[in-house]
């Protein structure tokens, strides 16, 4: 009898509510098993084999695809051309991103429409999107060369060119991930009380410049670095625009890490190579969130 | 600010039309292209009307040569069977999480931060192996299974039953709910803003995915509406580019048009869920 109630008033940790714990989490962690941690930890492992689709055994090789992969030009390529790829992808989406927000933010009109047509390409298919920028960047009936023949300039062969490729996917990246920073910062903008605009315009802040210089920057520190990094980590995925335009070339000119992992893997079935291609995307993926996890916390003690 | 004058908010205006007209850019051409027979494309004039009016011949060839229903209906099935899946997984998992105390919650917890750090490129050629050495190649199942985990999911939904009240849940207790009917008929019923905005990010990242499909399917029978886009670039068209942007505009169509009736739940569910995707 007192045991009974002895157990009852020590609720923390019921028998019950353990076994009801488990059995919710069940079947994600099943899933979770299956789908990502196995297969992830199996990715690791075939870094280090030589497995080939269809081939017969196996053999660990150690680091040779590491050797192997700092000896490839392909693979060199890539990565400069992933890191080109976000180094303009980044800046230019964040600022124009800012700058959007800033010209929305500054009047009351048009909000909603504004916000609607610069989100519009995050949710359209990207691969009709890259159909359509094939058109429109087209060397001979593409509207772009054609506006620009109009006014007596012969446009370049925007995706055929290995001069103007990788900056003619960066173009689309840009596009594409603009409205998305828009969104964020618009977002951040509405949380800066008004009352600090007011209070800087009476200290003698009474351009619109010094406004932002002395409120808006400084307050908007955090999201700007939360979106610097969340587009650096969406642009180091660069993958369909590649895949339906390019195909890496020009003769590697437009080459991306996830495209040449793409490559190795589901074409030449080199699954052991292109698993070490994946772990090197997925280094520069973790850095990204170091990054961004350390600038955080120092930001956090300043703003 | 709101008392300005239509004059001094004028330039801004303009401004914003201007820009906005440059990122409408490839929609206007797309559409207009898809309008025009193939000589008046090829001339490159920069009229964006077509002197003939070409629509129900491109649009038409576009229904004639491809399965664009099929695509169509295998990108609903796809994105209907992971958000089942990755619900019916990361409800109750996300409620356990928030609000149940067993032993392995903290570790089970810590899997899913740390899953939240993988991108899903990562587990595709083990995932590949397997579904090929099952025969699965080219089917639902390959399209579906690998998605049915989200991580993100879990994490989303443990922050906000965690704000759910604890009087609500043993309310439903003392009723005599057992707590797989607690997750299903008293906590998602109170979680519809996070389910809304996660579903929304689910269909719009998945009915857009490319690379996933692109590795696990072959031919016309699974593809997805990306797929689509992509064999009919390379198949049919050529240098059609008039039936290639009506494919296109059939196969983005779905999602901007949900998109233009619900853009406030787009950008919400998208930009809130979006942070981590």
């Amino acid at each position: 009898m007192s045991e009974a109630v002895l157990t009852r008033t020590t609720p923390r940790l019921s028998a019950g509510e353990a076994l009801a714990g488990w059995m919710l989490t069940a079947p994600a962690a099943i899933a979770f098993l299956l789908m990502l941690l196995a297969p992830t930890l199996a990715t690791i492992a075939l870094a280090f084999t030589d497995y080939e689709l269809g081939a017969p055994a196996l053999n660990w090789i150690g680091l040779e695809n590491f050797a192997e992969l700092l000896q490839d030009r392909g693979v060199a390529i890539a990565l400069r051309n992933t890191i080109l790829y976000v180094a303009i992808v980044a800046p230019a989406s964040v600022l124009g991103g800012l700058a959007l927000a800033l010209l929305i933010e500054a009047g009351t009109r048009g909000r909603a429409a504004f916000r609607a047509v610069f989100f519009l390409p995050v949710v359209s298919l990207p691969v009709a999107m890259a159909a359509a920028w094939q058109y429109l960047l087209h060397p001979t009936i593409g509207p772009l060369n054609a506006a620009l023949r109009a006014i007596g300039i012969a446009g370049p062969n925007w995706l055929s060119s290995s001069d103007t490729v990788l900056i003619s996917l960066a173009a689309i990246g840009v596009w594409e991930n603009i409205g998305f920073n828009l969104v964020l910062f618009l977002a951040g903008l509405t949380a800066i009380p008004r009352e600090l605009y007011a209070a800087a315009e009476v200290d003698g802040a009474s351009r619109a410049w010094d406004r932002f210089r002395l409120v808006t920057w400084p307050l908007l520190g955090p999201t700007t670095l939360f979106v610097v990094t969340i587009t650096m980590t969406r642009a180091v995925r660069v993958f369909d625009s590649v895949a339906v335009l390019t195909q890496g070339g020009p003769n590697k000119a437009s080459e991306v890490l996830l495209y040449a992992m793409y490559e190795e893997g589901f074409t030449y079935f080199r699954l052991g190579y292109s698993a070490a291609i994946t772990l090197v995307f997925l280094a520069i993926v973790l850095a990204l969130v170091w990054l961004q996890t350390r600038v955080m916390e120092r930001r956090i003690h300043y703003v | 600010m709101s008392d300005r004058s239509i004059l001094r908010d004028l330039p801004r205006l303009a401004l914003l039309t201007l820009l906005g007209l440059l990122v409408l850019m490839p929609y206007i051409w797309m559409v207009a292209a898809s309008l025009k027979p193939l000589d008046e494309i090829f001339r490159a004039s920069l009229s964006l009307l077509p002197e003939r009016f070409y629509a129900v011949e491109n649009y038409g060839k576009v229904f004639a040569k491809v399965p664009v229903w099929r695509y169509l209906w295998n990108g609903v099935v796809v994105c209907g069977g992971i958000l089942f899946f990755q619900l019916l997984f990361a409800v109750p998992a996300g409620y356990a999480l928030a609000k149940l105390r067993f032993p392995g919650s903290g570790f089970a917890f810590g899997a899913v931060m740390l899953g939240l750090l993988v991108p899903y490129h990562v587990p595709a050629l083990p995932l590949y192996v397997g579904f090929s050495q099952l025969g699965l190649l080219n089917s639902y199942t390959a399209l579906i299974a690998p998605a049915t985990i989200s991580v993100f999911a879990i994490f989303l939904f443990r922050q906000f039953f965690k704000s759910l009240p604890d009087d609500l849940i043993h309310a439903a207790r003392m009723d005599g709910l057992g707590e797989g009917e607690i997750v299903w008929r008293i906590v998602l019923p109170n979680a519809w803003p996070a389910a809304t905005a996660f579903a929304i990010f689910s269909v719009v990242a998945h009915w857009n995915d490319l690379f996933w499909p692109l590795i696990i399917v072959n031919g016309t029978s699974y593809a997805t509406p990306a797929l689509g886009v992509l064999y009919f670039r390379s198949d049919e068209a050529g240098d059609d580019f008039g039936s290639l942007m009506a494919a296109a505009v059939l196969m983005t169509a779905p999602l901007v048009l949900a998109f233009l009736l619900a853009q406030r739940r787009f950008i919400e569910g998208i930009a809130t869920t979006g942070l981590k995707g």
